[in-house]
C-alpha cells in the first residue's frame, strides 16, 4: 500500500513524514449558514489512537465523517495517507478503501446474512475470489467472538452482536485507520462492554483509530490523546491522564463535570 | 371477597371459570356484533334486509334458474347454439360456454393454441418460483424471467422459425389482456428504476426531466396516451418504418406503466434509512454497486406490494385498449354478446367477465396485502 | 507511540500546494456534468430524429402545417348533450369546448356521489356492527377488482337498458322519474324575490361562523362553553326557511309531464350522463372508503385513550384529537382521488356520453389534425392535474406536522 504515496504525486509532499495517517489544515464546513466546523487543524500518527468528545452538536461526527468523505469539506485539505480528498472520484474511492468506519447504529445491510456483509466490500471492491473473501470474513468473525452467527441476517442478532459485525466488516478490508461514531451510544448497557472489549483488543493491535465516544473509561485505558470539541473547534487535546485530571479550559470543566459526575 | 374464611382455594390456583353466557358462544358473539344497542339492531335489520333484496334474487339468476347445457340438437351437430336455446329465464350461461375458446384466446387458431398454454404454464411456472419462499435461489429464475422468458414466448406466440406465424390481428381474449399487462409490468420495472433514480439524482437536469415525464404521464389519462400513441406516433416514425397497432399499444402501456412504477419504486427508496447509503458509501462501493448491491435489492422488497398493485390496476386499465379496436377480454366478451345469435346476454358477458377479472385480481391483491403484512414485521426471516 | 502533545502543529500538511488538475472522469463534479450533457444531448438528438419524420412525412403527404385555426372551421356533427347552445353550424372549437363542460360536469357530479358515497362506506368498515362492516368490505373487494369500464358497461348496457319503457316509468312521489331514457327531476324555476332567499342563506351562514368565531374567543377567553352546533344548525335551517315562507314560494317547480312518447319539461339528465355518474361514484367510492378508514385507523389508539385519560368525552375526543390527525391522512389521497374521477370520466366515450376525450376522437377523425388534438387534450388534463397538485401542495404545506 505504500505505493500509493508514489502513485499520488500531488498528495505524496503532503506527507512529509511516514509517520503521518491523517493530516487535516484549516478544514472548514458549512451546513448552508451553519458553520460546523471552523479552521480543524488535526495530525494522527500511524498506530494513534484518538478520543473525540464533546456536546451534541459540536462537529465531532462531521469531523470523522470528512476523513472518508461522507461530508465534503468546504475550505482546508485532507489527506488520509498520502491521498488528498478532493473532488478526485479515484482519490475518494482510494480513501475509503483505507478507512474503515463503524456508525452508531451499526447500519448493517439487512437483506444480507452476517457472512456476505462482510464479504460484499473485499468481493466488489477488492475484487477478492469469494472464497478466500469469506475465509478472512471468517476470521474477523471469530476475533469479534461471534463465529456462529454467520449465517443469519442482522435482525436476528442483539445490538452489541451487530455492532461487533459491523467493526469485523469494516476489519475485513484491511483498513489502515478506523474511524468510530459513536458505537456504543444505541446500545443497552450490558451490551456496551462486549463492544469496547472488541475496540480495546483492536488498539492493542496496534490500529490507528478515531472514536467519537463518551466512554471515558474506554478513553484512558487505550487513547493516546482525547480531544475536546465545541462549537466546531478543538478546544483542547491532551493525554488522556493530562486531559481528565487537570483541563485547561473552562469549557472542558464544565464538560467533564457534566459527564462525570451525572 | 365478603368471606375470607371460606376460600378454600390456595392463592394461584383458582381455576378458570367460563364467562357469563352473555359474553361468550353465539349469544353473546350475536350480541357484541350485531344487536350491542339498539340503533345496532337496527342497522342490523335493515342490512338483512338489503341482503335478501339483492342476494337470493342473484342466487336464482345465477344458479337455480340458469341455463347451463347445450340442447341435444347442438351436441350433435344439427345447428349452433343460440340464445333461444335458453328457455329457464335465468343467466343464460350457454352463451359463455359456447364462446368460452374466443373468451381466452381470442380468434388464435386452434390448432396452434397449446402455445398459448404452454406460455401461460412458463409463466406461471416462474412466478412462482420467483415468488415463493421455499425456493432459495432465484438468480437463475429472474435471469430466465426477464431475459429468456420474454423472447421465448415472443416466439411462441407469434411464430417464426418453424411454427407458423399467428399475425397479431388475431390475438385477443385473455391472453391479450395478461401480454398487454404482463408486458407493460416488466418492460416497465427497468424504465421505472432509472426514472426513479433520475428523480431522486442530485443532478438538476436529470432530476427535472425524470420529475416532467412522471408527472407527464400520471397527470394524464391513460385512453389520451392510447390515443397519441396510435394517431400521433405514427407521423413521427421514419418513412418506411411501421408499428403495428399491438406495438403502439405496448408502447403507450408501458410508458404509461413506468411512471407509476418509478412512483412506486421511489416509496421504496425513501423507506431506506440513509445509514445504509453511507455504511455502503464507507466501504469504499460506487453509486451503481451501491445501487445494485445494496440499495435496489431493500427497495424493490419494499416495493414489491406496491408493484403487485400497479399489475392489478395495469390488468384493469388494459381494458381501455378496445378504444383503438384491440379485442381484450373484455371487448371480445362484449362483441359476443352483440352476435345476432345471442342478443340479449350482455349481462351474462358482463357477469361472467367480472368474474374472472375479480378472481385474478383479488387473489393478486390478497398476496401483495400479505407480503406487505410480512415487511412490517420485519426483516427477520 | 508517538505522541504528540499539544496540538500537533500543521506543518506535516501544511503546504497550500498548487490547485491540482483532476481528471475530468475522475471529477465528481464534471462527471454529473458531463452526465447531465449527454442525456440532454441524447434528448435532443431523438427529439430532432422525430422531428425530421414528421416534417419528412408532412412534407410528402401535403398535409397542411401545424395550426389551430382549424377549431374555426364548422364542425358537422352535434353532441347528445351539451350545457352551451350548438348548432350544427358551430364551430369545432366550440364543440371542443362544450366536450371539455361535460367532462367537468359529470366529474363534478361523479365527486360529490364518491366522496358521499364513500364515507358512508368507509364508516360502515370500520363499525362495530359485524354485518355492517363486512357488507362495506365485501362492497369495497368487488368494486376495486373489476376493472372501471366493465363497471360503466355494466350500469349503462345492463342495468340502463333493463329500465323500463317511458309508459311504465318508475316514479318517486310523481315528481322524479326514471326510464330507459334518463332521469326525469323537477326544473327549479326562479321567481321574483328569490334573491332575497339566497341573501338568507348568505346571512344565516355567515352569522353562523361569526357565533362559532366569537363562542371560541369567549371560550379561550373566560372558559364559558355555547351549544355552537345546535344554535349553528338550527340557525342555518330556520332563517332561509323563514324568509322562503315570508315570500311565499319564491321558487317555483317545473314539473316533468307525460307526453306522446316521453315526459316533457322539467329537468333530463341523459342515461349516458346518468351511467357515468353513478358508474365512476360508485367506482371512486371504493377507493374514497379505503381512504376514510384508512386515515381513521392511522390515529393510533394511545391518542383516543390518552384523550379519554384527560377526561375529554368521546364527541370532544373525536373532535379535537382524532379528527385533525385523520383529515392529515385523508385528505392528499381525497384530492388524487378527485384528479382521478376526471381522468376517468374518459371513459365516456364507450358508453356514448361526449366528454371532451369523445369529442376530441370525432374532430381528430374528421379533420386528420391528429397533433393538434393530442395537444389539446394534454393541455387540458395537464391543466387540471396542475390545479389539482397546485391545491394539494398548499394544503400539505399547511397541514404538515411540525416535526423536528
Amino acid at each position: 500500500m505504500s505505493t500509493q504515496a508514489q502513485a499520488n504525486p500531488s498528495g505524496a509532499d503532503l506527507a512529509i513524514s511516514d509517520e503521518v495517517m491523517i493530516g487535516l489544515t484549516g478544514v472548514n464546513k458549512w451546513y448552508g449558514q451553519f458553520h460546523v466546523l471552523k479552521d480543524i487543524d488535526l495530525t494522527v500518527l500511524k498506530g494513534e489512537r484518538i478520543v473525540i468528545c464533546g456536546p451534541s452538536g459540536s462537529g465531532k461526527s462531521t469531523l470523522i465523517r470528512c476523513i472518508n468523505r461522507l461530508e465534503e469539506h468546504q475550505r482546508g485539505r485532507i489527506v488520509v495517507d498520502g491521498i488528498e480528498l478532493t473532488h478526485d472520484l479515484k482519490n475518494i474511492e482510494k480513501v475509503r478503501r483505507e478507512v474503515g468506519m463503524v456508525f452508531q447504529h451499526f447500519n448493517l445491510f439487512p437483506h444480507l446474512t452476517v457472512l456476505d456483509n462482510l464479504t460484499l466490500a473485499p468481493i466488489w471492491v477488492k475484487k477478492v475470489p469469494k472464497k478466500e473473501a469469506e475465509e478472512v470474513a471468517m476470521h474477523y468473525l471469530k476475533r469479534v467472538k461471534i463465529p456462529e452467527q454467520a449465517g443469519k441476517f442482522p435482525g436476528q442478532l442483539s445490538g452489541g452482536q451487530q455492532q461487533r459485525v459491523a467493526i469485523a466488516r469494516s476489519l475485513c478490508m484491511s483498513p489502515k485507520v478506523m474511524l468510530f461514531d459513536e458505537p456504543t451510544s444505541a446500545l443497552d448497557p450490558e451490551m456496551i462492554k462486549e463492544v469496547l472489549d472488541v475496540m480495546i483488543e483492536l488498539a492493542r493491535s496496534g490500529m490507528t483509530m478515531i472514536c467519537v465516544t463518551h466512554e471515558m473509561g474506554f478513553a484512558r485505558t487505550v487513547a493516546n490523546r482525547v480531544i475536546f470539541m465545541d462549537k466546531g473547534e478543538i478546544i483542547e487535546q491532551n493525554e488522556p491522564e493530562e486531559f481528565f485530571n487537570n483541563p485547561k479550559s473552562d469549557r472542558t470543566k464544565l464538560f467533564l463535570s457534566q459527564i462525570l459526575h451525572h | 371477597m365478603t368471606d375470607m374464611t371460606d376460600q378454600s382455594i390456595v392463592p394461584g390456583t383458582r381455576p378458570d371459570l367460563p364467562p357469563p353466557v352473555t359474553e361468550s358462544g353465539v349469544i353473546g358473539w350475536l350480541r357484541h356484533n350485531l344487536f350491542s344497542s339498539w340503533w345496532d339492531s337496527l342497522l342490523t335489520l335493515s342490512a338483512i334486509y338489503i341482503v335478501y333484496l339483492i342476494v337470493p334474487p342473484f342466487i336464482s339468476w345465477a344458479f337455480v334458474n340458469a341455463d347451463w347445457q347445450f340442447l341435444p340438437s347442438v351436441i350433435s351437430g344439427e345447428k349452433a347454439p343460440e340464445f333461444s336455446d335458453c328457455t329457464s329465464g335465468g343467466a343464460c350461461w350457454i352463451f359463455v360456454r359456447a364462446r368460452f375458446g374466443q373468451f381466452f384466446y381470442g380468434f388464435y387458431p386452434d390448432a396452434e393454441r397449446w402455445r398459448v398454454n404452454l406460455v401461460l404454464v412458463m409463466l406461471v411456472a416462474s412466478i412462482y418460483g420467483l415468488l415463493s419462499e421455499r425456493i432459495k435461489n432465484k438468480k437463475p429464475i429472474a435471469w430466465f424471467f426477464f431475459a429468456v422468458f420474454p423472447l421465448l414466448a415472443f416466439f411462441l406466440l407469434y411464430g417464426g422459425i418453424g411454427l407458423p406465424v399467428v399475425p397479431t390481428q388475431q390475438w385477443g381474449g385473455f391472453m391479450l389482456t395478461l401480454t398487454l399487462a404482463g408486458i407493460g409490468i416488466v418492460f416497465s420495472l427497468p424504465i421505472g428504476i432509472l426514472l426513479a433514480l433520475g428523480r431522486r439524482s442530485q443532478l438538476p437536469i436529470v432530476h427535472l426531466l425524470c420529475v416532467l415525464f412522471i408527472e407527464f404521464a400520471r397527470g394524464v389519462p391513460l385512453i389520451t396516451i392510447l390515443f397519441m400513441a396510435n394517431v400521433m406516433l405514427p407521423l413521427f416514425l421514419p418513412q418506411g418504418v411501421e408499428f403495428n397497432i399491438l406495438l403502439r399499444v405496448l408502447i403507450g402501456v408501458t410508458l404509461f406503466a413506468s411512471a407509476y412504477m418509478a412512483e412506486v419504486i421511489r416509496g421504496g427508496l425513501q423507506a431506506l434509512p440513509k445509514g445504509q447509503y453511507e455504511g455502503a458509501m464507507a466501504m469504499g462501493l460506487g453509486y451503481w454497486a451501491m445501487m445494485r448491491l445494496i440499495i435496489m435489492p431493500q427497495a424493490l422488497r419494499v416495493a414489491i406490494p406496491g408493484i403487485v398493485n400497479n399489475f392489478i390496476s395495469l390488468t384493469q386499465d388494459t381494458t381501455l385498449v378496445a378504444i383503438v379496436g384491440l379485442y381484450d377480454f373484455l371487448n371480445i366478451v362484449r362483441a359476443g354478446s352483440r352476435d345476432s345469435n345471442w342478443i340479449g346476454t350482455e349481462i351474462e358477458g358482463y357477469v361472467f367477465c367480472a368474474f374472472v377479472y375479480w378472481i385474478f385480481c383479488f387473489a393478486m391483491s390478497r398476496y401483495s396485502m400479505r407480503i406487505e403484512r410480512k415487511l412490517q414485521t420485519g426483516h427477520k426471516r | 507511540m508517538a505522541l504528540a502533545k499539544g496540538a500537533p502543529e500543521s506543518g506535516a500538511v501544511a503546504n497550500p500546494a498548487t490547485p491540482q488538475v483532476i481528471a475530468f472522469w475522475r471529477d465528481e463534479r464534471k462527471r454529473g456534468m458531463i452526465a447531465q450533457v449527454v442525456v440532454v444531448a441524447a434528448l435532443l438528438g431523438f427529439i430532432w430524429f422525430l422531428l425530421r419524420n414528421f416534417l419528412i412525412k408532412q412534407e410528402m403527404s401535403g398535409a397542411p402545417p401545424l395550426s389551430l385555426y382549424f377549431l374555426q372551421d364548422v364542425a358537422g356533427f352535434q353532441l347528445s348533450f351539451s350545457l352551451i347552445p350548438l348548432t350544427l353550424d358551430s364551430p369545432i372549437g366550440r364543440v371542443i369546448f362544450a366536450g371539455a363542460l361535460n367532462t367537468l360536469i359529470a366529474a363534478f357530479f361523479a365527486g360529490i356521489i364518491a366522496t358521499f358515497l364513500g364515507l358512508l362506506v368507509g364508516i360502515a368498515r370500520l363499525s362495530k356492527n359485524w354485518l355492517i362492516s363486512h357488507i362495506a368490505a365485501t362492497y369495497i373487494e368487488i368494486i376495486r377488482n373489476i376493472p372501471l369500464l366493465l363497471q360503466l358497461v355494466f350500469w349503462y348496457g345492463g342495468v340502463l337498458t333493463a329500465l323500463p319503457k317511458p309508459k311504465d316509468s318508475i316514479s318517486l312521489l310523481d315528481v322524479v322519474f326514471l326510464n330507459i331514457k334518463g332521469l326525469f327531476l323537477p326544473k327549479p324555476i326562479l321567481q321574483e324575490g328569490v334573491g332575497l332567499f339566497f341573501i338568507a342563506i348568505a346571512v344565516a351562514i355567515g352569522l353562523a361562523i361569526f357565533i362559532a368565531r366569537w363562542a371560541r374567543k369567549r371560550q379561550m377567553a373566560t372558559g364559558q362553553q355555547f351549544p355552537t352546533i345546535i344554535v349553528n344548525t338550527a340557525l342555518i335551517i330556520l332563517l332561509p326557511a323563514f324568509v322562503f315562507v315570508l315570500l311565499h314560494d319564491p321558487i317555483g317547480w317545473e314539473f316533468p309531464e307525460k307526453g306522446a312518447f316521453n315526459f316533457k319539461g322539467g329537468l333530463t339528465v341523459q342515461p349516458e350522463m346518468t351511467a357515468l355518474i353513478v358508474g365512476i361514484g360508485i367506482s371512486t367510492a371504493a377507493y374514497v372508503a379505503e381512504i376514510v378508514r384508512a386515515g381513521i385507523i392511522s390515529v393510533s389508539h394511545g391518542q383516543s385513550e390518552a384523550s379519554h385519560a384527560l377526561g375529554l368525552k368521546s364527541s370532544w375526543t373525536l373532535r379535537l384529537v382524532v379528527l385533525p390527525q385523520a383529515l392529515r391522512v385523508i385528505i392528499p389521497p381525497m384530492i388524487s382521488q378527485y384528479l382521478n374521477v376526471v381522468k376517468n370520466s374518459t371513459l365516456a366515450g364507450f358508453i356514448g356520453y361526449a366528454d371532451l376525450f369523445a369529442v376530441i376522437g370525432t374532430s381528430q377523425n374528421q379533420t386528420g389534425r391528429a397533433v393538434e388534438c393530442v395537444v389539446i387534450l394534454m393541455v387540458f388534463y395537464l391543466t387540471i392535474s396542475l390545479i389539482i397538485s397546485t391545491i394539494m401542495n398548499v394544503y400539505n404545506k399547511r397541514a404538515a406536522l411540525i416535526e423536528r
